[in-house]
């Protein structure tokens, strides 16, 4: 436990490292997700497409894509950019099925008398969709937070900064006390992502808020291909 | 351009009886099927009846759903290092992949069975049927795609993080990977990868046909599976890969 | 109205995302970039702009993590500005990064580095390596500084049961083994120090190779102690060799060459003030440091490498 006390800047550095692995991952994939997976709600075709090509992707090797990708891409092979573009690909993997599933879930009846009222294309996404798919969203936003935290650690084995170091470093000096250090931080740092994430979606979508806080988990309980860290 | 040169790698009959002096592609396949194999029994033995249970009863759903996220949350190779430091054989590093295979298997039995109509468990009681009977000819049946669903979404997650216990000495695909990132050689780590992915897939593959033929006359395959009382929520899909077709 | 409600807050979610996304894009260079002892410096192939700022990167295994803190310790002292990627990976993933310029200074061992550099070098002498090195390191973009005294050598080490057993003493002995297993870093598969070396130098044909991926650590230790692999690489000045009574194998053919440490330094910052710095370094580093340096690193208490650096600096008058 001393261990702990005496290294607090050490696991505060490697936590920000590590937020800064995940954040742009986090963020940029909802971005990328959103959109396709709206595709994927209207046309069978591109689901089909979509949903095959994350699954690829999401079959590969967590390490392999974190050394493969500044050689396919050309970039500094310490830099951290690398590992964040690895956690987008699996962002995107999982979420685009999440975001599909949740514009599938808007009713037809629904957009049906959002035309009937005069919306336009852009108007029915931006008022009547976007909002009625946000739980589902969330719940996506929720376990790509959980699973892209988790998965950062594999940064360690390509020698960039992040919580994963305390495991590397540990084994190798058969250091139990550091390896659990990095394991609890890791799920303290999940979880307050977690409650974050919750926060935002309740400030941004306050006609859900009375729904109870089990069914948003039970909608990310039940994602498909659900997904944990690691690889 | 990679690429191809991996496929040429992956081809050459000699890497598939020795690589670098070590195992080759034949005994590491092996190895690394037998680890995933053990994996996903025992992960089955686990999370199936917890997630039947839950699933007929309703009870325990608050808790399930809890200790799956967190389990979610832990890093395995973190978890590899705890339990490869205190013990380095193949029991705890089964262990730890269980651990990652369980949400998704509990996941889709647990809503399997709640994607079934009430009516229809309702019926079954008033003719007469047991507890038992209720979950063994008729939830059961009526989930099987769902549950075979979550079993797949296991096997992906179990299949593709296996590679990692290489990092630990254990035999599996990942030696490649590992190999290939220690010499530089990135055609034998791209193959490393694609020999992963294409096992992932293809054992996927195997479990969709199982699902097909799993799925009992008359309910659809799609997600019209579901009742109002749950179609909101998105359910574990039934085919991940196969959806194209 | 309602509607138009959750439309504008849905349009602000996109909004915030995307805001936070580029943010989160700009911090990723600077937070992430290093454990940095000094804010300057973090940002990768740009780091260097200035000579008299140096980042330190380090291979995955506590004995080069705590040189390269020594080195950077003496640099930081004499004001240059350092900065640190410790663990980086094994020689193929580090020496790239010192060709690019995302790291500036690395410690190396010599026998080693000839053998990436030059894959047909059997230079074994010190000064053979050192003209081999200097021919051939240009290609880093980088140059040699002075050898230390200090060596770390890989050393096939075996359990006594098991020299007993086969009668070993040397490694030309495992040739009576049967097949054996040999643990080892990942590298050690392809090095022509290697596997390659005891067949080609010593013409062993028996030996299969396990990769751990842990610097001969504790897990290369149980799978030896264990009989999962019967010999191990393990770095000959690691206490765990003694502490476990191992009997290394003695090398008659010199298949691993002089491995004393020796510091390789980006030529654009490699000025006389830094060699000279470096270079006084150097001259203090002895085996013995090594052998302490790392049964201290191991030990209970598990101090950070850091603070061995610093310890080893300040006792040697720095």
């Amino acid at each position: 436990m001393s261990w702990v006390w005496s290294h607090l800047d050490l696991i505060w550095s490697s936590t920000l490292a590590h937020v800064a692995l995940c954040v742009p991952a986090i963020v940029l994939g909802f971005a990328v997700s959103v959109p396709l997976g709206y595709w994927a709600s209207r046309s069978a075709g591109a689901r089909g497409v979509l949903l095959t090509l994350g699954n690829i992707l999401y079959t590969i090797p967590g390490i392999a894509l974190v050394v493969l990708v500044p050689v396919v891409l050309g970039l500094p092979i310490l830099n951290p950019v690398n590992v964040t573009i690895a956690l987008l690909v699996y962002a995107v993997a999982i979420m685009v099925r999440s975001a599909a599933d949740a514009f599938a879930s808007v009713s037809a009846d629904v957009r049906g008398s959002a035309r009937a009222q005069g919306f336009s294309g852009p108007q029915l996404f931006w008022r009547v969709e976007l909002p009625l798919a946000g739980p589902v969203l969330l719940a996506g936003v929720r376990v790509v937070s959980v699973s892209t935290i988790s998965l950062a650690t594999v940064a360690a084995l390509v020698g960039i900064p992040s919580l994963g170091g305390f495991f590397t470093d540990g084994f190798q000096r058969s250091f139990l006390t550091e390896i659990i250090t990095g394991l609890v931080a890791v799920l303290l740092l999940a979880a307050v992502f977690d409650v974050a994430i919750g926060l935002i979606g309740r400030a941004l979508m306050p006609w859900n808020r009375r729904q109870r806080l089990s069914s948003a988990a039970a909608a990310s309980f039940t994602i498909p291909v659900p997904q944990t860290g690691g690889r | 351009m990679l690429f191809l040169q991996a496929i040429q790698w992956i081809l050459d009959p000699e890497h598939w009886s020795e690589v670098n002096f070590q195992a080759g592609i034949a005994e590491e396949l092996g190895d690394h099927l037998w680890l995933s194999f053990l994996a996903v029994v025992f992960t089955a033995a686990v999370a199936l009846p917890i997630g039947l249970y839950i699933g007929h009863t309703g009870r325990g759903r608050g808790f399930a759903i809890v200790v799956a996220n967190v389990v979610r949350a832990v890093p395995t190779l973190g978890l590899l290092s705890v339990l490869l430091l205190v013990s380095l054989t193949i029991p705890p590093a089964v262990f730890v992949f269980v651990l990652l295979g369980v949400p998704p298997l509990l996941a889709g039995a647990y809503a399997g069975l709640e994607a079934i109509d009430r009516q229809t468990i309702d019926a079954s009681r008033a003719m007469g049927m047991t507890e038992w009977q209720i979950l063994r000819r008729v939830e059961l049946p009526l989930a099987a795609p769902l549950i075979l669903g979550g079993l797949r979404g296991a096997t992906l997650q179990i299949i593709a993080s296996v590679t990692l216990v290489s990092n630990f000495g254990i035999n599996s695909l990942g030696d490649f990977i590992l190999g290939g990132l220690a010499a530089n050689d990135y055609v034998q780590m791209t193959a490393g990868a694609i020999l992963v992915t294409v096992l992932a897939l293809l054992v996927d593959g195997l479990l969709a046909v199982l699902q097909r033929f799993a799925t009992p006359r008359g309910v659809p395959r799609g997600r019209g599976a579901s009742t109002a009382r749950v179609r909101r929520l998105p359910v574990p899909n039934r085919a991940p890969v196969s959806e194209g077709n | 109205m309602s509607i138009t409600r959750r439309g504008a807050l849905g349009a602000a979610a996109v909004a915030a995302a995307l805001t936070l996304g580029l943010a989160g894009c700009a911090n990723s260079n600077t937070i992430g970039g290093g454990s940095s002892s000094s804010p300057a410096s973090s940002g990768g192939a740009t780091a260097s702009g200035d000579a008299k700022s140096i980042v330190v990167g380090s291979a995955n295994f506590g004995e080069n993590e705590i040189l390269g803190y020594i080195y950077g310790g003496a640099l930081a002292d004499k004001g240059y500005s350092v900065s640190y990627k410790p663990a980086i990976g094994a020689r193929a993933a580090y020496l790239p990064a010192l060709q690019n310029g995302e790291i500036n200074l690395v410690p190396e061992y010599a026998g080693s580095l000839l053998s990436y550099l030059d894959k047909s070098a059997n230079a074994k002498s010190g000064d053979a390596v050192k003209s081999g090195i200097d021919a051939k390191i240009g290609t880093l973009n980088a140059k040699a500084l002075d050898f230390a005294e200090a060596a770390d050598s890989d050393s096939l080490n075996v359990t006594a049961s098991f020299a007993k057993e086969k009668g070993l003493t040397s490694i030309a002995d495992l040739a009576k083994a049967g097949t054996v297993t040999l643990a080892a870093n990942p590298e050690f598969a392809t090095r022509p120090d290697g596997v390659k070396g005891l067949q080609s130098v010593y013409g062993l044909k028996n030996i299969k190779f396990k990769a751990i991926n842990d610097g001969g650590g504790p897990t290369t230790l149980k799978a030896l102690v264990s009989n999962q692999v019967q010999v191990a690489d393990i770095y000959s000045t690691t206490p765990s060799i003694k502490q476990n009574k191992l009997v290394t194998l003695t090398d008659p053919k010199n298949l691993f060459a002089s491995q004393q440490v020796v510091p390789i330094v980006s030529t654009s910052k490699a000025t006389s003030d830094l060699e000279s710095i470096v270079n006084g370094v150097s001259a203090k580093l002895t085996t013995a440091d090594l052998l302490d340096l790392n049964t201290k690193a191991s030990g209970s208490d598990k101090p950070d490498y850091q603070a061995l650096a610093k310890a080893w600096l300040s006792e040697k008058g720095f």
